[in-house]
């Protein structure tokens, strides 16, 4: 059963409709397919209106769709003989951020991301893809990894942000955070960054201070929540709307300001919608990005990347 | 004669009109009241309970720097980029902080010698928009690394933020990776990084510079994390361990050097610097 997000309850109307008419001309002999043909094309209609004008709030629910597809769905789909590597070395093993060896489209990469999970118990395995200090430690570990073998890395972001707990602080959270940014930005390695749901603080930048950052069209990237953003500057979460359009959360805000590389569409009604090719529209733009490395040197690939963040402003 | 007493002496006394209002200090912790006066030539520490009172670059740097320091040119950088407003413009908000710090961003960085020690210092203003790093900060703090690697010193930076600043939206996000890329260069220069963390350092400050020094101090008492306690408590509904994320607690966890009263840290830190900065080539 699909999920309908609030914004998308004129549209959830017209599909059951269809899906009535469906069961009843089943049912009986009677001949609707010219009824039909016209309801769905007009709930297509809606659909593509819908999204083609997404506010910043309704694409943060979009971004955090339980059905969006995760980091799990990506591996499966787009990375061959993936290889998992787990643990920091130090403490544990963080659910939260999943990295490992595989191929895409025959390039041999490092993928590293956050899982969500999707369903309860996922949920709470992956504590809802906020990251503990381990986390950021095994990515780092895996960055080092992979740097000395030359092998690019891929991070997909997807992270409400880092989690805000005792344990998590009294392990220098603060710290696993700045020594992950600082690992991305050291590497001699290509590193392309994506921002697949919620792009969420420094949970986020952690894992995403590369060559290229790319954003899904419909995900969010913010320095903030927008309900954190309005709780502290309106002093209510219910202005978490107003938070979002003044944050510019959006792609195409992200873009013109020249914090984000590209952004990758997504098909009409969302990456949950049309999940196989929201996967494969982006496994396609990360080879891409991978290839423009071919031939520079790491000391070149390591500069362009410090140049793109030094000349942000 | 010692630097305590010309620290004592150069201490400029703000109140033109000595009124009730601020010829008495209240400390924050204890309550006590002190002669305003009396506060400052004890560099700003309660003298009932050791409470380091907040204070901004100007009274920072007159009591680290030797005689004859200079305070570097501030970056200029883009103002309001997102145009944001909440209850009040964000271009409003900055013009009130100008004028009532009379600086131009949260971060000064000035030049000098520590008991004839070479370093740059740059000072994070907590009065000014909670000291939120910003494009301002971030250029300031691309700004103060760079000098050092130009007179071939220490960078020491003293920390004091809530965190990134919100009005600047994903722009404040990316000061972490810029000033990151800062830090990158310096290192690489062969120069030393020392973080002096002071009361509040947390958010987006904590989870890149104040967390990258090759020293890390704090001052005793300084409130130092990631996430804010309230947030903490909402999440995660635990009660706070007694002192959490206080210097000392840092220090029990393993995430500073030390923990340096103030009216130590101008030795400690000629100290640091005299064993960090590179020997001079052998002529
Ligand atoms: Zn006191």
């Amino acid at each position: 059963m699909a999920t309908y997000l609030d914004f998308e309850k004129p549209i959830a109307e017209l599909e059951a409709r269809v899906a009535e008419l469906r069961d009843t001309a089943a049912a009986g002999s009677l001949n609707i397919d010219a009824e039909v043909d016209k309801l769905e094309a007009k709930a297509e209609k809606l659909l593509r209106d819908t999204y083609g004008k997404l506010t910043p709030w309704q694409k943060t629910q979009v971004a955090r769709h339980p059905e969006r597809p995760h980091f799990k769905d990506y591996i499966a789909a787009l990375i061959n003989d993936f290889v998992p590597l787990a643990g920091d070395r130090a403490f544990a093993d963080d659910q939260a951020i999943i990295g490992g060896l595989g191929t895409l489209s025959g390039r041999k990469v490092m993928v590293i991301g956050h899982e969500k999970g999707d369903d309860t118990a996922s949920r709470i395995k992956h504590n809802f893809g906020m990251a503990k200090p381990e986390g950021y430690r095994k990515a780092i570990r895996l960055m080092q990894l992979a740097d000395r073998f030359g092998i690019p890395v891929v991070t997909l972001v997807d992270t409400p942000g880092a989690f805000p707990g005792v344990q998590a602080e009294e392990r220098g959270q603060a710290e696993a955070i700045a020594r992950s940014t600082e690992e991305c930005l050291a590497l001699s390695v290509p590193i392309v960054a994506v921002i697949v749901g919620e792009g969420g603080s420094g949970g986020a930048i952690a894992l995403a201070a590369a060559n290229r950052v790319l954003m899904l069209e419909h995900s969010v990237y913010a320095v903030i929540s927008p309900e954190g953003c309005a709780s502290i500057l309106w002093r209510t979460a219910e202005k978490a709307a107003d938070a979002a359009e003044a944050m510019r959360v959006t792609a195409d805000h992200l873009k013109e300001l020249g914090v984000i590389d590209r952004i990758v569409a997504e098909p009409v009604g969302g990456a949950h919608r049309q999940r196989e090719a929201a996967i494969a529209t982006l496994g396609a733009a990360i080879g891409e990005e991978l290839d423009r490395y071919a031939g520079m040197t790491g000391a070149q690939i390591r500069s362009e990347r410090r140049q793109k963040f030094l000349s942000i402003a | 004669m010692s630097w305590l007493n010309r620290v004592r002496q150069s201490i400029p006394f703000l109140p033109k009109r000595e009124t009730p209002d601020n010829l008495w200090h209240k400390c924050r912790e204890c309550g006590t009241m002190v002669f305003t006066k009396e506060y400052q030539e004890n560099l700003s520490v309660c003298p009932k309970c050791d409470h380091h009172g907040r204070i901004g670059p100007r009274a920072r740097f007159e009591q680290i720097f030797d005689p004859g320091y200079s305070t570097l040119p501030q970056p200029q950088v883009r103002e309001d980029p997102l145009k944001f407003r909440d209850s009040k413009k964000y271009t409003d908000r900055i013009k009130a902080a100008r004028q009532s710090t009379g600086e131009q961003d949260a971060l000064i960085n000035a030049s000098g010698t520590i008991e004839g020690e070479r370093a740059v210092i740059g000072v994070q203003d907590f009065a000014f928009m909670g000291g939120s790093m910003g494009m301002g900060v971030g250029a300031a703090f691309v700004t103060g690394a760079r000098a050092a690697i130009e007179a071939r010193c220490p960078y020491i930076i003293f920390t004091a933020a809530g965190g990134a600043r919100m009005q600047e939206g994903i722009l404040s996000l990316m000061q972490m990776p810029k000033t990151t890329v800062a830090i990158a260069e310096l290192k690489e220069a062969g120069l030393p990084y020392i973080v002096v963390l002071t009361d509040p350092t947390t958010g987006g400050v904590t989870a890149s510079y104040a967390m990258l020094g090759d020293v890390q101090i704090s001052e005793p008492g300084a409130l130092i994390g990631f996430a804010g306690q309230r947030v903490i408590e909402s999440t995660i509904r635990e009660k706070l361990p007694e002192g959490f994320q206080r210097a000392e607690y840092l220090l029990d966890h393993g995430m500073v050097d030390m923990v340096v009263h103030r009216k130590d840290l101008r030795e400690r830190l000629a100290k640091l610097v005299a064993y960090l900065t590179p020997q001079k080539a052998a002529a």
